[in-house]
C-alpha cells in the first residue's frame, strides 16, 4: 500500500545513548573473574623479571622476541602463524559450542567496558541518577562530576598506553623515564594513542564497536547451529507477558524490563537472538532475581539452544548435543595443530646457520694440487648464552677445513665466518659436489646444524 | 624534475585527483539522505520492494561514522596541499624520497659517526690490535671487498691476495689506506712489438720464469730471454723485483696474479694487463676506509 507521498530517509543516525543498569548475579561474577584476570595478566606481566631480563619483551629494535626462557627471532615468524591457527580453531569450537563467550567475558572492548562503567557508576551513581544528571542543564555539581569521571577515565587510559609501550621498551627504564616525561617521539606517540583508543572505545564507543566494527561479531554466526548455546528468551513460558493478576495474562514475564536496562547493547532479548547480543548474560542476571522476587523458577531467559527451546530438551540433552560431529572435528583439527606446534617448538634448535658459497671464484688449486672453496658461514646464536662451536664439513674423501675449526659466539649474536674447505686432488669429480657443513656446540650435544653446500672442482 | 615528459599528463592526474576528491564529497552528501514515496511497509525498510515480496532494511551507520567520512576527505586535501600528489606540484613541505634516504643516512652518521672518528684519530696498528675495530673491519669487508678478494681475503685470478706479504703498492698501513681511499690502476703495457718475435717474448717469459728459481724455465731459452729484459727494467727494475712506486710486480717471487705457468707470462707479455682497483674513499668516508685498512693490515701481520 503505496501513497504517493515523499518521505525522507537517512542514511545516518545519532547514536542514542545507552545506560546500562548494573547486573548482579553468576553471570556477572563470571565476567569480573575474567576482568581481574586478564587485567592482572596485562598489566602484571611486563613487570616480571627473568635470568635478569623482562620476561616479556617484543623488542622490536632488535628484533627480539623475548617470552620467558624463549627468545624468538623474524625467522621464528613461523610460530605467530601458528598461534593464530590455534587461536582461529579455538575460535570456531568455543563459537559453536557456547556462542558469543569470547564477546561476552573476555573480549578487550567488553572487559575495558566494565571497567569504565565501574567508574562511572561511583562518580555519577546509578543507570536512573545517570539519566537524570545527563537530562539536567548544566550546574556545578554536574561539571563536577563528569570533570571527575573523565579524569579517572584518562588515568586509567594512560596507564593503559604505558603498559601496553611496556611490552615492546623496557617498562623499568619506561617507568623511571616517566617521572621526568623523558619519553622518545614514538613512546609518546604510542602511549597517547593506546591510551585514546582505550578511552575512546570504553568511554565513548562502547555497543558501537561491536555493532559497527567488530568483523568477528559478523561472521560467529556462521559457526553458529541450532545446537550452539545462546541466551534465550523462554517464550512458551514467559507469554503473554504482563502485571500477574490482572487481566488474565498467563506467562511468567512479568514485564519488568530489567532484561533491556542492564543490556550493554540495549536490546530486548525477549525479540530472540539478534546480531547486537554479545552473549555477557546480564539479562539472565537481571531475570533470575526478578524471578526470585515473584517466586517463580529461575531460568526463563537462560542460557539455551534453538532446538532445546523447540523441542524442550533438558539440560542433559544439550551437553549430549554438545558432542555432534562439527565440534568433533573442531576439537580434532585444535588437538592436531597443538600437537604439531609443541613438538616444533621443543625440537627447535636455538641455533641457525646459512652456508653461502663465494660467488666471485669457482675452486682454487692450492699447493701439491688440492682444491680449496671459500664459504661464509652465516651464524645465530639464538641463545642468550655464549658458546663455542665447532665447524666440520663432510661430503668428500679427505675434505679438511683449512682455516680455524672453532668459533665463539656471545649470546644472541649474529656473525658471518669465513671458511675454506681443502679437497685433496681427485677426490671430486669435475663440477659441483654435494657437501654438508655442520656447526656443534662444544658444550650442548643438542645445539647441532647442519646444512648442505656445493664444492666445485674446476674442470 | 617532472617524471613527465609532457605537461598533460600533469594536468590530467591533477584534474582527476581533484575531481575524484570532490566526487567523494558530494557523493557523501547526496547519499546521506534520500527521498522514497511513503510507505506503510515494515517498521525500519526503506520501502523498496523487490520480486514481490524482498524489502530492504535501513540499518542506519551513526552519525559520526559520516563525520569521519567527511574527515578523510579534509585528510587528503590536506595531504595534497603538503605533500608530493597533485601532478608535479612538490607539496608545501617539499618532501623527497631521496630527502628522507638522506636523513637516515645522516641520523646513522651521527649515531655511529663518533665511534668511527674514534678510531680515526688513532694510529693504524693500534686500530688493527682493537678487537672491536677488527669485528666492524670484518663486517666492512666482507659488505664491500669480499666481492672481489673473496670472503677470506685471499683473492682470485687479477684480484690480489691480501693475507700474504706480497704486496704490488706497498704493504704499510699507510700505503693500504692510501689504496682503498684512491683506487689504483695497474698497467702493463703490451710488449709483444716491442720485443720481437714470438720467440723473444717466449724467451723472455722463460727468463721471468728463472727469477723465481721455476723448475719450468728452460736453461737457454732464459739466457737469450735475459738479453731482452732491459725493456722490462723501467718498471720492474733490474733482476724484475718490482717496484712499489709503479704498482709493477715482483718478478722474482712465487705469485702469480694471473698465473704462472709460461703460457699465461707470454699472454701477458703479448698483450699487456690493465686492472683496476676501485676507490672507496668517496664513497665510505676516510674514518671507515681506516677501520677497513687496519683489518686488511692485520691479515698478513700479527695482531699485538
Amino acid at each position: 500500500m503505496n501513497s504517493p507521498e515523499p518521505q525522507v530517509i537517512r542514511m545516518y543516525e545519532a547514536r542514542q545513548q545507552i545506560y546500562p543498569r548494573e547486573a548482579k548475579g553468576r553471570y556477572a561474577s563470571l565476567r569480573w573473574l575474567c576482568v581481574w584476570l586478564t587485567q592482572l595478566a596485562f598489566y602484571g606481566l611486563p613487570w616480571l623479571t627473568w635470568n635478569g631480563r623482562q620476561a616479556v619483551l617484543f623488542d622490536l629494535g632488535t628484533r627480539k622476541f623475548y617470552l620467558f626462557g624463549l627468545v624468538l627471532w623474524p625467522q621464528d615468524f613461523i610460530y605467530l602463524a601458528a598461534l593464530l591457527i590455534i587461536s582461529a580453531w579455538l575460535l570456531f569450537l568455543v563459537t559453536a559450542v557456547a556462542g558469543r563467550v569470547w564477546c561476552g567475558f573476555a573480549c578487550p572492548q567488553t572487559v575495558y567496558t566494565e571497567i569504565f562503567l565501574w567508574i562511572e557508576r561511583k562518580i555519577e551513581g546509578s543507570r536512573s541518577v545517570r539519566m537524570a544528571l545527563d537530562r539536567q542543564g548544566p550546574s556545578l555539581k554536574k561539571s563536577a562530576r563528569k570533570l571527575a569521571k573523565h579524569l579517572a577515565w584518562g588515568a586509567v587510559a594512560l596507564w593503559t598506553g604505558f603498559t601496553f609501550v611496556g611490552y615492546f621498551t623496557p617498562i623499568l627504564d619506561l617507568g623511571a623515564a616517566s617521572f621526568t616525561l623523558a619519553f622518545g617521539p614514538w613512546e609518546w606517540f604510542w602511549v597517547l594513542f593506546y591510551a585514546l583508543a582505550t578511552y575512546g572505545n570504553a568511554g565513548w564507543l562502547r555497543e558501537q564497536v561491536c555493532k559497527y566494527m567488530c568483523p568477528y561479531a559478523r561472521f560467529q554466526s556462521s559457526m553458529f547451529d541450532r545446537d550452539t548455546l545462546i541466551v534465550t528468551y523462554d517464550a512458551k513460558r514467559g507469554e503473554p507477558r504482563g502485571k500477574k493478576g490482572k487481566g488474565g495474562s498467563t506467562g511468567d514475564c512479568i514485564d519488568c524490563t530489567m532484561c533491556v536496562q542492564v543490556c550493554p547493547t540495549g536490546i530486548d532479548i525477549r525479540n530472540g537472538l539478534q546480531y547486537e547480543c554479545i552473549g555477557c548474560a546480564a539479562c539472565v542476571d537481571a531475570c533470575n532475581v526478578v524471578m526470585d522476587k515473584v517466586s517463580q523458577p529461575r531460568g526463563l531467559i537462560r542460557y539455551s539452544t534453538d532446538r532445546a527451546l523447540a523441542e524442550g530438551l533438558d539440560a542433559k540433552a544439550i551437553r549430549r548435543r554438545a558432542m555432534r560431529p562439527r565440534v568433533l572435528i573442531y576439537c580434532a583439527g585444535l588437538l592436531l595443530v597443538v600437537l604439531a606446534v609443541g613438538t616444533a617448538l621443543a625440537l627447535r634448535t636455538p641455533l641457525k646457520m646459512d652456508v653461502l658459497r663465494d660467488r666471485g671464484s669457482m675452486g682454487r688449486e692450492v699447493d701439491g694440487g688440492a682444491i680449496e672453496n671459500v664459504y661464509r658461514l652465516q651464524i645465530m646464536n639464538t641463545t642468550e648464552q655464549p658458546h663455542r662451536y665447532r665447524i666440520t664439513a663432510q661430503g668428500l674423501p679427505g675434505l679438511v677445513l683449512a682455516t680455524g675449526d672453532e668459533v665463539t659466539l656471545a649470546g644472541t649474536e649474529t656473525r658471518a665466518v669465513p671458511i675454506r674447505l681443502r679437497a685433496p686432488h681427485g677426490a671430486g669429480a669435475p663440477g659441483s659436489n654435494k657437501i654438508t657443513v655442520t656447526l656443534a656446540a662444544l658444550d650442548d650435544a643438542a645445539l647441532t646444524v647442519t646444512e648442505t653446500a656445493v664444492f666445485i672442482v674446476p674442470r | 624534475m617532472s617524471d613527465f615528459t609532457s605537461e598533460f599528463w600533469n594536468l590530467y592526474i591533477t584534474v582527476l585527483t581533484v575531481l575524484g576528491v570532490l566526487g567523494c564529497g558530494v557523493l557523501l552528501y547526496s547519499q546521506s539522505k534520500y527521498k522514497v514515496a511513503k510507505h506503510d511497509g515494515p517498521v525500519g525498510t526503506t520501502g523498496h520492494v523487490w520480486d514481490e515480496d524482498l524489502t530492504e532494511l535501513n540499518t542506519p551507520m551513526p552519525r559520526w561514522w559520516m563525520w569521519m567520512f567527511y574527515l578523510t576527505i579534509v585528510f587528503g586535501v590536506a595531504y595534497l596541499f603538503l605533500y608530493p600528489g597533485l601532478g608535479s606540484y612538490a607539496g608545501k613541505l617539499g618532501w623527497k624520497a631521496t630527502g628522507q634516504y638522506k636523513e637516515e643516512l645522516a641520523k646513522a652518521d651521527s649515531d655511529y659517526g663518533p665511534l668511527f672518528e674514534k678510531y680515526r684519530r688513532q694510529d693504524l696498528k693500534a686500530v688493527a690490535a682493537d678487537p672491536q675495530a677488527h669485528a666492524i673491519g670484518e663486517r666492512l669487508f666482507l659488505t664491500y671487498c669480499a666481492q672481489c678478494h673473496g670472503s677470506d681475503a685471499r683473492g682470485n685470478k687479477g684480484f690480489p691476495n691480501l693475507t700474504d706479504k706480497d704486496w704490488l703498492h706497498g704493504g704499510t698501513p699507510e700505503t693500504i689506506k692510501q689504496t682503498i681511499m684512491n683506487g689504483r690502476h695497474g698497467v702493463m703495457p703490451p710488449m709483444g712489438a716491442a720485443l720481437g718475435s714470438d720467440t723473444d717474448v717466449e724467451n723472455v717469459a722463460h727468463y721471468v720464469l728463472s727469477l723465481s728459481g721455476s723448475a719450468a724455465s728452460d736453461p737457454i731459452k732464459s739466457v737469450f730471454g735475459k738479453s731482452k729484459f732491459g725493456a722490462c727494467m723501467a718498471c720492474h727494475g733490474a733482476g724484475g723485483i718490482g717496484n712499489h712506486a709503479l704498482g709493477a710486480p715482483n718478478l722474482a717471487d712465487k705469485t702469480w696474479l694471473y698465473g704462472g705457468s709460461a703460457e699465461t707470462i707470454m699472454e701477458t707479455i703479448r698483450k699487456g694487463r690493465d686492472n683496476t682497483m676501485p676507490a672507496f674513499g668517496d664513497f665510505l668516508g676516510e674514518s671507515k676506509v681506516h677501520v677497513l685498512s687496519a683489518y686488511v693490515w692485520s691479515l698478513s701481520n700479527e695482531r699485538k
